[in-house]
């Protein structure tokens, strides 16, 4: 196994680049990095779009979120990389196909925990909010989406790791991400499919037990901070003093 | 100051309020009590549209308030509303709460915002507490916080949903001085509670309300001393001797 990883370890991680297209574990990252990123302010916006007052935001998102949510996301693969070249003209290369692939699905899902999360604060907190004469937007980015994000924090990473794992899938369409590259080195080896799978097991566990930690951490960090702790309280070191008078 | 015109509201096949008509002056301070789901929470609720009325109509200041193409915003900016449960926002600061709106409805600037809720604060014995967050303050401080936070914007006219219902007994009276000092003040102010006291001490009239129907208004010592409607004199003994009531 020592042997393996000496030999194909810079394969591994970035394929054929700098000679060919990269590849490999950097390419894994920056797909799943980059899906998250387009897919979080689209997510936030369909999310918004979901409870919105307005029927005309409201309804074809709730269409779209219920359509994408019932389609496999290998399926999208296919309609994104068989079916797009049609309506574009030239052909999605495989990088594309999967981004856009993972960004609609990821945009859908994170919809939905946002508009969980705006649906998980309670009522009073809107209610007050625009009985001070704050509109329907400001009280959503002043005093809902602030409370909602952070219940919400578990769901998303929830979604960030199933993200990392999905970009698998793209081994489907031949896109030279760590699954394909783990792929072609087993049939290159040939002996060793054990090693070969194992190491690329680790590589994906290894990401996303990262991404788990940090949201832990600051799952606590926030905790910390919402809890009537009064010795803690930023700026009132004498807030403790119960003053009831 | 404000004027109810024939205000009717169903939810569904309940009617909520019935035919309602009556005018509150400026600088009145009224307290509306009455058995639960009687209607009182909905009236005055109605008064800054947090609830939408069916038919009739709601002046504030002369101004048709539930007509289609009111300046929402504005109009309740103007209007001051304290909830029974708070309703803080955990987020911010005690005078992060206070300055929300005036930053972000009155367009002022932060200082000048800071300086005008820190004098709120103190008005309401709690300039010492405006770096705290909500959660480290008991229910009667909360309060008194959202009736700081309420008064923000300068408002003409208050209303209190049941202010003082959801804290415990010990804290009742620091939100109700405050409440008294408002009055004092010659602020108008509509009360929901069951504070008879308070009506009894502060208010200028009382309207007592069932099923949806304004029964009786009155001034408090004609209402509690005779109350005409049988329904008010039941209610008044009711709350007098909870556990006197023949089963």
């Amino acid at each position: 196994m020592i042997d393996l990883i000496q030999t194909y370890w810079v394969y591994f991680l970035i394929g054929q680049y700098p000679q060919g297209p990269l590849g490999g574990v950097v390419l894994t990252v920056l797909l799943a990095a980059l899906a998250l990123l387009l897919a979080m302010p689209i997510g936030l916006a369909l999310g918004l779009a979901r409870v919105s007052p307005v029927a005309a935001l409201r309804r074809p998102v709730t269409v779209l979120v219920y359509l994408v949510r019932g389609i496999p996301l290998l399926l999208m693969v296919f309609w994104i990389y068989f079916y797009l070249p049609t309506v574009t003209g030239h052909k999605t290369d495989q990088f594309t196909t999967m981004l856009v692939a993972l960004v609609v699905f990821d945009g859908v899902y994170l919809a939905e925990i946002v508009r969980a999360g705006i649906q998980g604060v309670p009522k009073g907190q809107y209610e007050a909010a625009r009985a001070l004469g704050l509109s329907h937007a400001r009280a959503m980015r002043r005093v809902i989406l602030p409370q909602a994000l952070r219940s919400m924090l578990p769901s998303l990473v929830n979604q960030f790791v199933s993200t990392i794992k999905a970009t698998s899938l793209g081994y489907i369409i031949g896109l030279t991400e760590a699954s394909f590259i783990a792929s072609q080195i087993n049939s290159q080896v040939l002996v060793h499919p054990t090693a070969v799978y194992l190491v690329l097991s680790l590589m994906y566990f290894l990401l996303c037990f990262c991404l788990s930690r940090f949201a832990f951490w600051l799952e606590r960090r926030q905790a910390r901070r919402d809890l009537p702790r009064p010795a803690r309280s930023p700026g009132s070191p004498t807030a403790s003093a119960a003053s009831s008078a | 100051m404000i004027q109810f015109d024939k205000v009717n509201k169903w939810y569904g096949d309940y009617h909520a309020l019935v035919d309602i008509d009556e005018t509150i002056a400026k600088g009145e301070v009224v307290v509306v009590c009455g058995p639960s789901g009687s209607g009182k929470s909905t009236l005055i609720r109605t008064i800054n549209r947090l609830e939408a009325i069916d038919s009739g109509t709601i002046a504030f200041e002369g101004e048709d308030i539930h007509r289609r193409g009111v300046d929402l915003n504005r109009l309740r900016s103007r209007i001051g509303f304290v909830f029974q449960q708070f309703n803080l926002f955990p987020h911010l600061t005690v005078l992060q709460n206070c300055t929300l709106a005036p930053i972000e409805v009155g367009g002022a600037r932060p200082a000048q915002a800071h300086e005008k809720a820190m004098a709120l604060l103190d008005r309401v014995g709690l300039a010492h507490k405006a770096n705290a967050w909500p959660a480290e303050l008991s229910g009667g401080q909360q309060q008194r916080v959202a009736i700081a936070r309420a008064l923000a914007m300068a408002p003409p006219l208050m209303l209190f949903d049941e202010p003082t219902s959801a804290l415990d007994p010990e804290m009742v009276g620091e939100v109700l001085l405050v409440m008294q000092g408002l009055a004092r003040d010659g602020m108008t102010i509509v009360v929901v509670t069951h504070e008879m006291g308070f009506a009894r001490d502060v208010a200028h009239r009382v309207l007592f309300m069932d099923q949806g129907r304004i029964l009786e208004r009155a001034e408090p010592h004609e209402f509690f001393n005779h109350p005409q409607h049988p329904r008010a004199r039941q209610f008044l003994a009711d709350i007098r001797t909870p556990f006197a009531r023949p089963a």
